[in-house]
């Protein structure tokens, strides 16, 4: 009986999950024509099937394809640069005492509060200002901003986690202080880690607000900005399929990206236990 | 290898609390040095400071003729095995072994020598590449010992390596650690708070109270002459036994009758009122067994419960005690961490003996062994100053 419970909501949360991303893809295969006359309304594109053509027209776009590079090289940097100065951050706040941790801590977590929309415009006029408009750095910056507190918060609770006699051990085997935390407390926050990381490029990546309005050419522009200014070559019909094939492209990294690093989460976390 | 001194080390936290006081303690280039105490005595507070992971507060912290005080743990060359291991979870075995090695920036092949020679001391060899998480208690024990001897440091610290170990185990790592050390014949510290361990390990033993250091002799000087009752009651096993006392003459008056004792140790305790006898319960024995019996040596009293081990029997005596003992003994009892000490003799009898619960059994005590304790100070006015070891001058007054 329970079992059979479990398969049920199973069922349900994967058909709830799962639905958009099928329509999407079962969109991507069918002809321009079809989607917008409403020839072909099921599910499965029977007659309007038009194999990859969809795809190779949104591969072909020069536009797109500056797009998906903007989003791969913002997003990465943003990713390696948080992560980076979390780790050093969190661990400054897990391991030290020193005056205002708490303001820190509270300062970040506040950030990480604020409503992306109300920085747009002040940040549209200062980076018109200072050059920073329609550039990558000028997304990457609002992206670590927004993406540091929490991976600052997530990590400092990894690194608390580990003891500190594996630092004391390190040092007295003859680590400095670098060392250990390189050697040492970085592996075993891996998991902590790779989390942050995770996080963060998801909110680089999907991120639309900040990509429309301080972008204006494909210099800097992301993926789903990209998709808003996607024009079929009828200016007064969506090419819904092309969007489609664009929107499943477009997840195509995210998803390498959580099965890459899922795994190195679940050997991370299997290898901690050392207490006996 | 070196010898490591301690001068007058003191350790204040920042809310003035003096977790160590100070302690001064010479250990010889190659001795196995014991620190022992209950918790809270400041042992462990003091290995740290050895090895360079606490600041010293005032003092100097000699290794060979080196002042440490402010130099790193990495530029103190010594090597610690910890209470939990802290092992390197995400490196395998052999990895674990060769970290200090691998810091030190040694070539491959030297790491892979000194590893494989390490792990063929400790037994290791079928594991090297197996991770810390999947090895035994004991196996993680050897490894985190492999990580200390694999290189050449200046002395080998240990804090409580054995506490996470079953009995058992721990009696075999035991024998290990004290063979190896003889072997490499290293400067050793040994925090523990375990008395068997500081008795068979050390080659002297320092027993501390509250960051006071209380003794520091070896474990034969410690068992026959300790400086004070709190030493007195932390070593031995079953503990020894306090009773109330009164000296005149050579006579002895205790709760159950009187005994004499030797002139020389009746003399330092004259006209001190009421003192506290400390008897061993090996000093005793069934006067039926015993040869060397006189009437001046025995008394009679009822035995309220009775253990037989095999080689040997504990029988429980009750006895009453003036307040003002009582009152010693509780405050002993909670310094020693409750180890039960009600006013009751524990009396260790030969196992062939065969008194009863409940019998009133002809008891023989050997009373030139009794040390004499003075309530108030604490001190044992029957030591052997030659035979003591070092007793510092406070653990005579501020020791109870």
């Amino acid at each position: 009986m329970r079992k059979i419970g479990l398969v049920v909501g199973v069922g349900a949360v994967l058909v709830w999950c799962l639905l958009p991303v099928v329509w999407i893809i079962s969109l991507s295969f069918k002809s321009q024509a079809a989607v917008s006359g409403g020839t072909d309304p099921g599910f499965l594109p029977l007659d309007s099937f038009t194999g990859f053509a969809n795809y190779a027209d949104v591969l072909a776009d020069d536009q797109f394809r500056r797009a998906i590079i903007n989003s791969i090289g913002i997003s990465l940097i943003a990713t390696l640069l948080s992560v980076m100065i979390a780790t050093l951050a969190a661990y400054a706040i897990a391991r030290l005492e020193f005056k205002g941790k708490k303001l820190v801590l509270t300062t970040a977590l506040a950030i990480a509060m604020f409503p992306v929309v109300s920085l747009v415009s002040p940040l549209f006029d200062l980076w018109r200002t200072i050059g920073l408009y329609d550039t990558w750095p000028g997304l990457i910056l609002p992206y670590m901003s927004f993406t540091l507190p929490l991976a600052i918060w997530t990590l400092s609770a990894f690194f608390r986690e580990i003891p500190w006699e594996m630092e004391q051990a390190a040092q007295v085997d003859g680590a400095t202080s670098w060392q250990a935390f390189r050697k040492v407390i970085v592996p075993l926050a891996a998991p902590g880690v790779f989390t942050a990381a995770i996080l963060t490029f998801f909110f680089a990546w999907n991120d639309f607000v900040f990509g429309i309005t301080l972008t204006s050419t494909e210099n800097a522009r992301p993926i789903p900005a990209a998709l808003s200014f996607f024009v079929g070559p009828d200016p007064f019909q969506r090419p819904a399929g092309l969007l489609a094939a664009a929107a499943v492209v477009a997840t195509i990294p995210i998803v390498l990206i959580v099965l890459v690093f899922q795994r190195k989460i679940v050997a991370g976390l299997t290898s901690g236990a050392v207490k006996g | 290898m070196a010898a490591i001194t301690l001068k007058n080390i003191v350790k204040k936290y920042g809310d003035g609390f003096a977790a160590v006081n100070d302690v001064s303690i010479d250990i010889a280039d190659g001795e196995f040095v014991i620190l022992v105490g209950p918790s809270g005595c400041g042992k462990s507070t003091l290995l740290r400071m050895i090895v360079g992971l606490e600041d010293i507060t005032s003092g100097d912290m000699m290794i060979g003729d080196r002042k440490v005080n402010d130099l790193a743990p990495r530029d103190r060359n010594l090597a610690m095995v910890f209470q939990n291991y802290a092992l390197y979870p995400h490196l395998s075995v052999y990895e674990n072994i060769a970290f200090p090695l691998r810091l030190a920036g040694a070539p491959d092949q030297e790491v892979d020598e000194k590893v494989r020679k390490a792990s063929k001391t400790l037994e290791l060899d079928e594991h090297l590449e197996r991770k810390p998480g999947n090895l035994s208690g004991g196996q993680r024990q050897r490894v985190a010992m492999g990580r200390a001897i694999v290189r050449e440091a200046d002395a080998f610290l240990f804090d409580e390596p054995l506490s996470n170990l079953d009995a058992k185990l721990r009696g075999q790592m035991r024998t290990e650690i004290a063979r190896l050390q003889k072997r490499l014949g290293i400067t050793t510290v040994y925090v523990t708070h375990d008395q068997t361990e500081a008795m068979t390990l050390g080659d002297r033993v320092a027993v501390l109270k509250r960051g006071y250091l209380q003794q520091l002799a070896t474990p034969r000087e410690l068992y026959e002459n300790p400086g004070n009752l709190f030493v007195a009651g932390f070593i031995g096993s079953p503990p020894m036994n306090f009773l109330p006392a009164e000296v005149e003459g050579t006579t002895v008056t205790l709760p159950f009758g009187t005994v004499q004792i030797p002139e020389e140790k009746a003399e330092r305790a004259q006209g001190k009122g009421v003192l506290m006898a400390g008897i061993r319960p090996e000093f005793f024995e069934d006067a039926q067994i015993a040869d060397k019996v006189g009437s001046d040596s025995t008394f009679t009293a009822d035995i309220d419960f009775v253990e037989w081990l095999g080689n040997e029997t504990y029988a429980y005596i009750p006895f009453e005690a003036p307040p003002e003992v009582e009152a010693k003994m509780r405050e002993l009892e909670a310094d020693l961490e409750g180890e039960g000490l009600r006013t009751q003799l524990v009396v260790s009898l030969d196992g062939s003996s065969r008194i009863k619960e409940g019998d009133k059994a002809e008891i023989y005590v050997d009373a030139t062994k009794m040390h004499l304790f003075d309530p108030a100070t604490g001190e044992n006015l029957t030591v052997d100053r030659e035979h003591a070891g070092e007793i510092p001058d406070h653990a005579l007054v501020t020791a109870g």
